[in-house]
């Protein structure tokens, strides 16, 4: 007993020192002075620009990935051809890749100098520095999300409802959207929620894309960088508390889906 | 499926392929000149000695933290198990922010991290925190109980059930976590970007070195450098994955 008391509270300790003292103290920071200077920093005309900018982008991204997400957790699952585990590998490397590398990678295809960057900007595109980069650069670290939760789900379900649709005159577009994303719906639903967290919360990869002019081509967290870098604490803190607020309602829905999903 | 390959060349494989063009092309004299400069070979190494005091201390206490969500119980136990995700879903310059409002320059406690290794190895604590926890916790959940009672019939006191029966048990999941965090932190540049600064030789990590170079328009030397951090990653993943297998088929 003495035993498990002990380990009990270096691990409280240790939760204390790296996680919950400091969340609590940023929380506690932005609201020293109430919830008034909070929504006064995030109602300022940049503040307000970059939080449609991070919405823009999770508009674009994400349905992007959803749909790429089900086709490949589908092509994984339900068809074998040479090269399957490539593709899979394929889908999964963004994980492996730090995000500034992402970035980069991007500005080496589209910036000035790029394989297809001059071609677009004589076509009048402008990709890096502006949002089509942002949201390239999204899209490509929250790849992998939606196919990796789908994957095993997928493979649990197996193909019998699907041959019985498909025995009864089911096209392939019909058996998938009736019969197996109902069936997978949870698994699907971790999956968006994950891409959105991750598409809101990207830093790295857009840093280097963005070219981080305010008011145009700043997300949510280059706003946050911007802020601290120009020691406006309070508005770093307030937009720093609005994200994270919408890492808890996401860390909620989660379990929620979860609780749900496996009774 | 060949909207799924395009969709995959265009984001994934085009870009990788210019990295490594940008890095290679010009010859492998020009990219081993590029990693070998003396500010590159120093964040390189800071990398791996920050990422991997970060990564052991959280194999450790991770497992710690596993065993006591599965095996305690306590009031607000459920809450902490909820609170651990927080580091996967919260913004990484947030994470950062976070920190350094606590451990900062203005900091209530009067430490300061900023700019210091402690600091960044810290940041890299905060993001890597799940993984060892969700990788472990699963396992201990699955253990079957009735080894640990046998061996306490036995005899056996409670450190040596837990060193003897549980741990084995527990070493496939600990390293499989590892691995994750370790190629998660080694590319790590959100939560460590405001904590580390720009001071070259010092606080420089590989990918705060490959932001400078790009900002300093280097594209040779920052390819060259995320070539390495790659292929570092990779490697790494497919070393714990096999010796991951490799613990639970002999280790028993």
């Amino acid at each position: 007993m003495a035993a498990k008391l002990g380990l009990r509270t270096v691990v409280l300790a240790y939760l204390g020192v790296v996680l919950i003292g400091p969340l609590a103290f940023v929380f506690s920071s932005a609201f020293r002075d109430g919830v008034g200077p909070v929504w006064d920093a995030v109602s300022t005309p940049d503040a307000v620009s970059a939080l449609k900018l991070t919405l823009l982008t999770a508009a674009i991204a994400v349905p992007a990935n959803t749909v790429f997400g089900v086709l490949t957790a589908l092509v994984l699952t339900r068809r074998r051809f040479p090269g399957r585990s490539l593709l899979g590998a394929l889908v999964d490397l963004p994980l492996a890749l730090s995000p500034v590398v992402v970035g980069l990678a991007l500005v080496l295809v589209w910036g000035q100098n790029g394989w297809f960057g001059g071609w677009a900007i004589r076509h009048g595109i402008s990709v890096i520095f502006s949002v089509p980069g942002i949201v390239l650069a999204t899209i490509v670290v929250s790849l992998p999300f939606v196919t990796r939760e789908l994957v095993p789900v997928l493979r649990e379900l197996g193909v019998e409802q699907q041959e019985a649709a498909a025995t009864l005159g089911a096209n392939g577009f019909q058996t998938v959207w009736r019969i197996t994303l109902p069936a997978v719906r949870h698994g699907l639903a971790y999956g968006v929620v994950l891409t959105t967290a991750r598409v809101i919360g990207e830093y790295g990869a857009v840093a280097v894309v963005s070219g981080d002019i305010a008011g145009q081509s700043q997300t949510m967290t280059l706003y946050v960088q911007d802020r601290f870098q120009a020691f406006d604490l309070v508005g770093a803190y307030s937009a720093a508390v609005v994200l994270a607020l919408i890492s808890v309602a996401t860390v909620a829905v989660l379990r929620l889906v979860n609780r749900r999903g496996n009774p | 499926m060949g909207i799924a390959a395009g969709y995959l060349s265009l984001v994934v494989l085009i870009p990788l392929a210019a990295l490594a063009w940008q890095a290679l092309g010009g010859g492998w004299g020009v990219f081993w000149a590029q990693v070998t400069t003396p500010e590159a070979v120093a964040a390189l190494r800071l990398t791996v000695e920050v990422t991997t005091v970060a990564v052991l201390i959280n194999g450790v206490m991770g497992t710690l933290i596993a065993w006591v969500l599965v095996r305690d119980r306590f009031p607000g136990r459920a809450l902490i198990d909820v609170l651990l995700d927080l580091p996967f879903a919260l913004p990484t310059i947030v994470a950062g922010l976070t920190l350094l409002s606590l451990y900062g320059a203005d900091g209530p406690f009067g430490v300061n991290v900023a700019y210091t290794d402690t600091g960044i190895t810290l940041a890299l604590i905060f993001v890597t925190l799940p993984f060892s926890v969700r990788a472990v916790q699963p396992v201990l959940e699955a253990l079957d109980r009735d080894m640990e009672d046998a061996a306490a019939s036995l005899g056996a006191g409670q450190f040596t059930i837990a060193r003897r029966i549980v741990l084995p048990n527990l070493i496939p999941a600990i390293l499989s976590g590892i691995g994750l965090a370790f190629s998660r932190a080694l590319g790590e540049f959100g939560a460590v970007v405001l904590i580390a600064g720009n001071l070259p030789f010092k606080t420089e990590t590989a990918p705060v070195y490959i932001f400078g170079q790009i900002e300093n328009d280097n594209p040779q030397g920052a390819a060259a450098v995320a070539v390495v951090l790659l292929v570092g990653s990779l490697v790494l993943l497919m070393a714990f994955g096999l010796l991951e297998s490799w613990v639970s088929r002999h280790g028993r």
